[in-house]
């Protein structure tokens, strides 16, 4: 299986039910008396391929699906439908037992450094954790302490932070520990959610800079998610863009920055603000907010706030289609570019 | 720093505002300086434990025990609010000065509809009757771009949206026609097609009623595309103050430099980002001399022993730094 993707997700769905007790879910309107069994339908259909060594980014609003994809991809939630695929396997229907081996290969980095370390474990066990359930034999565990060691020297931990509990660290060395606790078992994909956004600027950067040397250094995959566009420029080979659970674009970072096709990406692009003063840019203002995953609209999901829409957007739910480069975008514009006018 | 031709509204002089914590006392501010013109936009940027927040709540007289403003002058339009009785502050609250904060969820009453909570500032700082109340809330709440507003006023905060809920504290904000608004990190807790749209509307409401703002962020970006004049904040003291594109295009502070330069940005492609060494030292313990002089690749003996303090540089700026940049230098 050398020539396998690091990652392969295919037609990844994923829905919640939400819960309530009965009285909750009753219902009373003119047939009767119902029970609802209200869904949210957090990621619709989701495909991505990463290869070894490739930073892809996936990019999207509070609510756009991104932050489950990853804890759907890390198993942390079991998939509604769809493939997950990992070095070739699929783990969609992996249980706790056969994930174990897995979890050597695919790491997780969290968003808040405050909440994703135990507060009262020494940082040499929360290292060490994940290395200890891989460890199978004595002579593998007696190589534990050397290994944590390296690890913290390799993030910029020196030994003596080794002994301390996380509430003695800033955010961006406890973002230090979190990192060094997933290189730990060597994995070949590590999935980061947000995990710079906590941060302040200048410490931020120090964080991506890291970021970057270890996937140079050891050939590392990163899932990265995020929600800031200039953040996801800088460190990321190709991007997703992701619109209520549904990918609407996606494409080489440079083929997406400077052509985006997608009304949504051009808008979040026209959002962003910058230091640099604005060049002539296009400027797509959206109206209103990103509508419940509860009762998800007809056809394309974003034609509640495109400023194109018009009636076959209702009806008709546009498929991610090739436009070149590699470059995939799920929108009618894409036949219709003579409706590409405001 | 403002224009010499715009009348200045608020004067802060000098102004220190300490903790005194049982783990020693914090300078959170420690001899903060500015101006701010009418009807300008100032940004007042800086990171964590800046001190960027306690300016804000300093100037409404917000600062409970164990803080204390220790010193220094904060003149609205000359008077001066530190000096000021509690009643007088009342009335400067809401009327004259009004604030926006980072979380609307937060800042406003959940056991209220919005309605009762906007017509409170007007019935604390109008002679209005109760139906021109209603009626100047509904315009209020129709001008931040919130539709069917006599309905909306019937609604409680969990019935918006966040970024409702943030057009929601920007409308109260508006209300009583304030002079001066005080907006920390309004934007912070929204999505970036959000963040966009109120930060628009701030800047219609604010040119519409010729107001003044200091808008208080982390964010470069925001206040480079919102404010006339910005001042940096590092560990309690201004590191750097001037008009906005000069300060974000020839800063002369290496600390402003550095914040600049660890922005990734779209435009241009960096294998790696400039950052700045270190992290922001411990205010109880601040070393002699500079603050920044641990992170400064600049950093040279004098400034182990003595601390600098903001002088003119090019451009018309203002920084606190012993070996200031030129335009154009890299640290």
């Amino acid at each position: 299986m050398t020539d396998a993707a690091v990652l392969e997700v295919r037609d990844l769905h994923m829905q919640f039910p939400i819960g309530g007790g009965i009285l909750d879910r009753l219902r009373l309107d003119r047939r009767g008396i119902r029970l609802e069994n209200p869904i949210v339908k957090a990621v619709n259909g989701v495909s991505l391929r990463i290869e070894r060594g490739e930073i892809m980014a996936l990019v999207g609003e509070s609510g756009c699906g991104k932050s489950t994809v990853a804890k759907t991809i890390a198993r942390i939630y079991k998939p509604t439908r769809g493939e997950v695929r990992i070095d070739g396997t699929d783990v969609a229907d992996f249980g706790y037992a056969q994930m174990l081996p897995v979890r050597a290969r695919m790491q997780m980095i969290f968003q808040d450094p405050y909440a994703s370390l135990n507060p009262r474990q020494r940082v040499r066990d929360i290292v060490a954790e994940p290395l200890l359930e891989q460890s199978k034999t004595a002579q593998m565990r007696a190589a534990v302490p050397d290994r944590i060691a390296q690890l913290l020297a390799r993030v910029g931990l020196n030994a003596e932070h080794a002994g301390r509990y996380p509430h003695q660290f800033s955010g961006g060395q406890r973002q230090r520990i979190g990192i060094a606790r997933a290189l730990s078992v060597t994995p070949g994909l590590i999935i980061a959610d947000e995990p710079v956004s906590a941060l302040d600027v200048s410490i931020q950067a120090q964080i991506l800079n890291l970021m970057k040397d270890l996937r140079d250094e050891f050939g590392l995959a990163y899932l990265f998610i995020s929600h800031d566009l200039s953040v996801v420029h800088h460190i990321a080979d190709k991007v997703g863009v992701m619109y209520l659970g549904f990918m609407v674009e996606n494409a080489a970072r440079d083929v997406l920055f400077a052509r985006p096709r997608h009304p949504y990406t051009r808008a979040l692009l026209s959002a962003a603000p910058s230091i640099k003063p604005k060049r002539d840019k296009e400027e797509i203002l959206l109206t209103g907010e990103v509508p419940s995953a509860l009762d998800l609209p007809s056809g394309c999901c974003f034609r509640t706030r495109c400023p194109f829409a018009w009636d076959r957007c209702a009806s008709e739910q546009p498929a991610l289609q090739d436009v070149g480069d590699g470059q995939t975008v799920a929108c009618h514009l894409i036949d219709e570019p003579e409706r590409d006018i405001l | 720093m403002k224009d010499a031709a715009t009348p200045v509204l608020l004067e802060v002089r000098d102004l220190r505002t300490y903790f005194h914590t049982f783990s020693g006392t914090v300078r959170a501010v420690n001899g903060v300086s500015f101006e701010i013109g009418q009807g300008e936009v100032m940004g007042l940027v800086g990171e964590s434990g800046g001190g960027k927040s306690v300016v804000g709540f300093s100037i409404l007289g917000l600062i409970d025990s164990p803080g204390r403003i220790e010193g220094g002058e904060i003149l609205l339009e000359g008077r001066d609010l530190v000096t000021a009785g509690e009643d007088h502050l009342r009335d400067v609250r809401g009327r004259e000065i009004s604030m926006v904060f980072q979380d609307p969820m937060t800042s406003l009453n959940p056991l209220h509809t919005v309605g009762r909570q906007m017509d409170e500032v007007l019935r604390l700082h109008s002679d209005l009757r109760a139906d021109t109340r209603h009626r100047a809330c509904v315009e209020m709440l129709e001008s931040v771009g919130i539709s069917r507003a006599a309905e909306r006023l019937k609604a409680y905060p969990h019935q918006f949206s966040g970024g409702m809920r943030q057009r929601v504290v920007i409308a109260i904000a508006m209300l009583a026609n304030p002079k001066l608004i005080i907006a920390d990190e309004p934007t912070t807790a929204l999505d970036v097609t959000i963040q966009s749209q109120i930060l628009k509307l701030m800047r219609a409401q604010i040119a519409d009623k010729g107001a003044s703002m200091i808008l208080i962020t982390h964010d470069l970006a925001v206040v480079s595309e919102m404010a006339d004049h910005i001042t940096v904040l590092y560990c309690g003291n201004v590191v750097e103050r001037g008009r906005t594109r000069d300060l974000i295009e020839n800063p002369a502070h290496p600390y402003t430099r550095g914040l600049i330069d660890s922005i990734p940005d779209t435009s241009e492609r960096l294998d790696r980002l400039n950052q700045i060494p270190g992290s922001v030292p411990d205010i109880r313990t601040l070393p002699a001399g500079c603050n920044f002089r641990d992170r400064c690749p600049r950093a040279q003996a004098l400034c182990a022993t003595e601390e600098p303090v903001l002088a003119p540089q090019h451009n018309g700026l203002m920084a606190a730094c012993h070996f200031p940049l030129q335009p154009g230098e890299r640290p």
